[in-house]
């Protein structure tokens, strides 16, 4: 024998574990939509009085798609999450509307939200170290969730324990249940963190940059996890990332924000080939490209995101864009809805190229 | 020519409760005026280890590490050779290496007094250089580090390395946890440092795609050893070790054309028990009978590179590890 076949299989496996609603929905290319984001205003308290994070942002995510969020750190992408699940620090203000299926999630009372969030909404983060118990058993950590939220008994919590740990695939069945957080490496710890969340099977997923702290080849590992489990179960994925190659490995849609708005929204294949706003546009450009040249420098982004207390007036963006007008300064410019892309800026890069 | 060179290094740790880890098992490297180097590998393979040896700050159990005729030896009680100011170390983490209570100047001045190169009258002027260099913008050294972004803050990390006037200085992971753009504004600052400076720049880092970008030769480093050399560009275009190939296919493209990125299976092993063999076999695609008893030895191919593993004979041509598997007819049959 030359060598042995690859344990893990290359290419995208589209169809193996497809539900056939997901499987119409991709065919016919209608969505259900799940959560509904509209107008939503986040304002935190700050030494001068509230600052205003998250302007006006509205988006939709549909069942068993996966959305992408993504924006430089400050240009709220984490904030708007954590505003639809009532995680906001002391004080923050928060305005419009947000509908998961048929209810209106801001407003709920703190109870009543916790139950929704545990159970239908669940969040994943960055640094899985920070978001599990290190002095509780990772069996603890998992069967806590359903036997709360589904009230479900010590035994029948474990058999549940121990089949989500083989959806996410952690080796070792019942003795990985004994062990600790600790004993397991930063690309496992991400495993058991996403086993945990989806533990009462909910119906969307908040991952928020959940692949920054890991080495690309673990990485790649956790985004085809992330793939194969929304496949399986019809899981809708919002996706926060600065990273626009991960976004492009698993997202359907996207939106790209900026200082607290979103300046571009569309089928991410589209936004990413086309980008029809200077800034994703910019970030793109900013990145190492495989074709590139060596040694041809890369094309940064002049100057840094605003902070939440300087927004520039216009189009928050202007001061560090090339095509910005004498307009650009005054007018904040309305996102534009063009044949199922939205762009709010009246310089099309594409065109002005 | 190399400045800085580094031969067969190999660092051991104390494990708690006794025992020894070898973090680095023989690695070389070197580091030329005007060149950027690249060290790539995962976490845990001992890049940072091989970092924290090339300036000193760790003992090495063996091997050399050789700094402009120098040997670099371990920060000790009685200082250190004043020449080894020149090689310096930034590091990954620009909010825990600079003092928040104190002005950029005044820690920009800390350098060239504790060093005596510039006289006290011109010290004001030079720290303005010294921002200018960088790329801060004017009027920065009157502010203190929590006023500055991620990225002007490792600008200000440099910066107080440059007060030095090193001709090498090794980053350790200097653009992890930035976004895109401040990623890229650094990459083009250190390119152009390297380029207008002569210096020697050794770039540790996780990010294949970015070293690719700005470093001319790059290492690839697998669990204490380099498993591969050579030019940036003829190892990223035609990767010689599985490993390297597998760092190369995990990096994920902006595309949008929604191709998931290849997962290396399994996990990086304790470096306290390494594998049998090759290293690399248990996560190996091309994995034969040799890799799980016979170490492979770093040997030189055609062309200058440089790879561990037992499918590029020594001297051959390049050829994909895949392209060799199947070339190499019935390996286990010899």
């Amino acid at each position: 024998m030359a060598h042995e076949p690859r344990p893990s299989s290359g290419g995208r496996l589209r169809a193996a574990a497809e539900t056939p609603t997901a499987r119409a929905r991709r065919v016919l290319g209608v969505g259900v939509s799940l959560l509904e984001v509209d107008e939503l205003r986040v304002r935190l308290r700050g030494a001068g009085g509230l600052l205003t994070v998250v302007d006006g942002v509205g988006y939709r995510v549909d069942q068993g798609e996966v959305f992408g969020v993504a924006g430089e750190s400050g240009s709220g992408k984490t904030m708007s999450m954590l505003a639809l699940l009532g995680l906001l620090p002391e004080g923050a203000v928060v305005g419009g509307h947000v509908r998961f299926e048929d209810r209106e999630l801001l407003g709920l009372s703190r109870s009543r939200l916790r139950e929704i969030s545990g159970r239908e909404l669940a969040m994943v983060f960055q640094d899985p170290l920070t978001s599990l118990h290190p002095m509780l058993t990772i069996g603890r950590q998992l069967t806590e969730h359903v036997r709360r939220h589904l009230g479900l008994d010590r035994r029948a919590a474990e058999r549940r324990a121990l089949e989500l740990l083989e959806q996410v695939r952690i080796p070792g069945g019942a003795t990985a249940l004994r062990a600790y957080p600790h004993q397991f490496s930063g690309g496992m710890r991400q495993r058991i963190a996403i086993a945990i969340a989806l533990a009462c099977r909910p119906k969307l997923l908040i991952a928020d940059e959940p692949t920054t702290a890991l080495d690309v080849t673990v990485q790649a590992g956790i985004l085809r996890l992330l793939d194969r489990l929304r496949r399986e179960n019809d899981l809708a994925v919002v996706l926060i990332t600065h990273d626009l190659g991960v976004m492009s490995a698993i997202a359907d849609r996207v939106s790209i924000f900026y200082a607290g708005r979103v300046v571009e929204s569309g089928s991410c294949a589209e936004v990413l080939r086309e980008p029809r706003h200077p800034y994703t546009r910019a970030l793109l450009d900013a990145l190492p490209h495989p074709e590139a040249a060596h040694d041809q420098p890369l094309v940064a982004i002049p100057g840094a995101p605003p902070n939440p207390g300087s927004i520039p007036s216009g189009c928050a963006f202007h001061p560090r864009c090339s095509f910005a007008r004498e307009r650009c300064r005054v007018e904040v410019p309305p996102l534009l809805v063009v044949q199922g892309r939205a762009f709010a800026c009246p310089v099309d890069p594409l065109a002005a190229r | 020519m190399s400045v800085l060179e580094l031969r067969d290094v190999v660092v051991d740790y104390e494990r708690r409760g006794g025992g020894r880890v070898r973090a680095v098992a023989g690695a070389s490297i070197s580091v030329e005026a005007g060149r950027i180097a690249g060290l790539v590998g995962e976490s845990g393979c001992g890049k940072s280890t091989l970092a924290r040896a090339a300036v000193g700050l760790v003992p090495t159990a063996s091997g050399s590490v050789v700094f402009d005729g120098r040997a670099v030896s371990p920060l000790g009680r009685r200082g250190r050779d004043r020449e080894l100011a020149r090689l310096q170390l930034v590091f990954q983490n620009p909010y825990s290496s600079l003092n928040p209570r104190r002005k950029v100047a005044s820690q920009l001045a800390d350098a060239l007094s504790t060093l005596g190169l510039v006289p006290a009258r011109k010290r004001d002027a030079r720290v303005r250089e010294l921002c200018e260099l960088v790329g801060l913008p004017a009027g920065a050294a009157e502010r203190f580090p929590h006023e500055f972004s991620g990225g002007q803050r490792q600008r200000i990390a440099i910066a107080r390395t440059l007060a030095a006037e090193p001709s090498v200085i090794v980053l350790d992971e200097p653009l992890a946890s930035l976004d895109a753009s401040a990623q890229a504004q650094l990459a083009n600052l250190l390119v152009s440092l390297s380029r207008e400076l002569g210096l020697g720049l050794l770039l540790i880092s996780h990010d294949l795609a970015i070293v690719r970008h700005i470093a001319d030769a790059v290492s690839v480093m697998y669990l204490g050893l380099m498993v591969e050399s050579g030019e940036t560009h003829q190892l990223w275009e035609l990767p010689l070790h599985p490993y390297s190939e597998a760092l190369i296919k995990a990096i994920p493209r902006a595309d949008g054309r929604g191709i998931l990125p290849e997962a290396l299976p399994g996990e990086v092993p304790d470096p306290g028990h390494p594998p049998q063999g090759c290293r690399f076999h248990p996560r190996c695609p091309y994995v034969f009978g040799r890799c799980r008893s016979e170490e492979p030895p770093l040997v030189g191919l055609a062309g200058d590179r440089f790879a561990a593993c037992h499918l590029q004979p020594e001297g051959a041509e390049a050829a994909l590890p895949g392209e060799r598997a199947q070339l190499v007819a019935r390996p286990d049959v010899e």
